[in-house]
């Protein structure tokens, strides 16, 4: 990785901070079981290095930690957004 | 197609960032959990595209194993066990963003820096998370011990730990065909994980799962550091900011600094009898459903405070019954909600909302405290540290400066308790000997429907 392709990650990791801080503090505390869930269903698109992992053509150990990741990213993503879903849905006005 | 695939990632950040958005309000934040789903969907089916990709058969595997377990979790769980659901997620993810470092080293051999720094940072946060998770989750579950456990050297061990991780952090990266240092790291970072949750109370929970959800969000922006790739940063450092800010709130919830809910908190927390000492004594008045119905019937504004205990007697539906029926007799009632009350931010709302009271009538401790001189009953349901005054008149209490419910500004405080036992600070509750206090003994759900019986009939 060249020195400015890191600072370019850095940027967005850094403006990606703040963009996460001014949406969050907008959210009311009634919703913040649902946040902590639905922003941990988003914390799964690790994911993706897991399908690149285990996806590669030749069988390596790289692939059982990869299945593995894989397995685990899958619960968190389908786990978490099901069941914000499910808690969503009950919030009613009267 | 790498140009496509990166324009979807971006598309796919869009919507992690519209669907956050769209939380800010109970009425579009359905729609915004299923447009952040959206994003993920894509971003996942994008990448099966990659050219690096060329065996299906593990995926086809990983995908199906993990969409039944996450599936089944999500639709079994109970509204009470919510807390537990979270913390176990939180793990996967963590876990997850680790094993997708390491496998990362053993594909390709990198002597990049930034590459190799990240990496390690990755399996070191990835790691405390996944077994820091498992700890919440046992401790909430009941299979871990809720209450605050100390062992001898707690933080030198804590710190040494972290300083054996960073020196073998260096030497890896300076060497990175020590593989040895690499695997020393991750077993020193899931020994941490147990070290630094275990000591952490039950009644802490709230900050451990919102620093762990953080945490597994800072884990994959490693990760996407690893990969170079800019939608897992993206999503990672919103999932972290998240966290961060939950755990702001809530250590702001009980006027503490995060070191001191880490490190294990007040002396006597967790503890099941009291320390005796400055224990305010004097006389209990308690009543039964009866009378109790009668001073709800004639009150005209009525405020219910719900805690852990609550959620401990599954009395929402209860409760509920409880707002119905005063409401019908033409009485205002509204809900009053601490903001640590129970096991993590906002699990007492979640509880109401599956109970059906309508969100409307939730208000948070800033927006209601103001009005307790207007209220003729304050009924408490299982909470207790959050609504003692002593947090507000002595100095000397453990809890004093933290922000209460000021419920014994209201003309009558009925406080429905199995017992005059200590809250989780391990101390009396003054507010049980008030003058216009009365105890309302007994299991919340049994009491409350007791109650709603003698209501009805009134």
């Amino acid at each position: 990785m060249e020195v400015i392709d890191l600072i370019m990650l850095i940027y967005v990791f850094v403006l990606a901070i703040f963009v996460g801080f001014e949406l969050i503090t907008k959210v009311p505390p009634t919703l913040h079981t649902p946040l902590m869930s639905g922003s941990n269903a988003i914390s799964g698109i690790t994911i993706v290095g897991a399908l690149l992992s285990a996806g590669m053509e030749e069988f390596t150990i790289s692939t059982i930690l990869g299945l593995v990741a894989l397995i685990f990213a899958t619960i968190n993503v389908v786990g978490g957004y099901l069941v914000t879903d499910r808690m969503l849905k009950m919030f009613k006005k009267k | 197609m790498q140009i496509i695939i990166y324009l979807t990632y971006l598309i796919a950040s869009v919507l992690f960032i519209f669907g956050i958005k769209r939380l800010g309000s109970p009425k579009t934040a359905r729609s915004g959990n299923m447009l952040s789903s959206l994003g993920m969907f894509l971003a996942i089916v994008i990448t099966l595209f990659d050219q690096h990709i060329l065996t299906y058969e593990y995926i086809i595997i990983g995908i199906v194993v993990g969409s039944a377990i996450g599936a089944t979790m999500a639709l079994k769980v109970q509204m009470t066990g919510m807390p537990q659901m979270v913390g176990l997620l939180n793990g996967f993810g963590g876990g997850a963003s680790a094993l997708v470092a390491l496998s990362e080293y053993y594909k390709e051999d990198s002597s990049d820096i930034a590459i190799l720094v990240t990496l390690v940072l990755s399996i070191l946060i990835g790691a405390v998370t996944f077994t820091g998770s498992f700890i919440a989750f046992g401790k909430l579950q009941g299979f871990v011990t809720g209450k605050v456990v100390k062992y001898p050297l707690q933080n030198p061990i804590n710190v040494l730990l972290l300083l054996v991780v960073i020196v073998a952090g260096v030497l890896f990266v300076i060497d990175p065909s020590r593989v040895d240092m690499l695997l020393g790291i991750l077993v020193i970072s899931l020994v941490l994980g147990v070290l630094l949750v275990l000591p952490i109370g039950g009644a802490d929970m709230p900050v451990a799962i919102s620093l762990l959800n953080s945490y597994s969000g800072l884990a994959a922006s490693m990760t996407g550091f690893v990969l170079q790739n800019n939608m897992l940063i993206i999503a990672g450092a919103l999932v972290g900011a998240s966290g961060i800010i939950l755990t702001i709130i809530m250590c702001k919830g009980m006027n503490r600094s995060l070191m001191n809910v880490v490190l294990g908190g007040w002396e006597n927390a967790g503890q099941e009898t009291s320390s005796g000492g400055t224990a305010p004594q004097g006389d209990v008045k308690s009543v039964d459903a009866e009378e109790a119905a009668m001073i709800f019937d004639s009150a005209q504004n009525v405020v219910i405070i719900p805690g852990y205990g609550m959620a401990v007697a599954q009395a929402q539906h209860a409760v509920r019954d409880l707002a119905n029926i005063l409401e019908k007799k033409g009485i205002n009632v509204r809900f009053a909600i601490h903001p640590v009350a129970g096991r993590m931010p906002g699990h007492m709302n979640v509880l109401l909302a599956e109970a059906q009271v309508p969100y409307d009538k939730l208000f948070a401790l800033e927006d209601i405290n103001d009005d307790f001189n207007n209220v003729d009953v304050a009924f408490i349901v299982g909470a207790n540290d959050v609504v003692n005054p002593a947090a507000r008149n002595d100095q000397s209490s453990p809890i004093y400066g933290m922000p209460i419910l000021n419920a014994d500004y209201a003309k009558t405080v009925i406080i429905n308790k199995r017992s005059l036992n200590v809250g989780y600070a391990g101390i009396q509750n003054e507010l049980f000997f008030y003058p216009n206090t009365l105890m309302y003994f007994g299991d919340a759900k049994e009491a409350i429907n007791k109650l709603v019986n003698e209501l009805k009939e009134l």
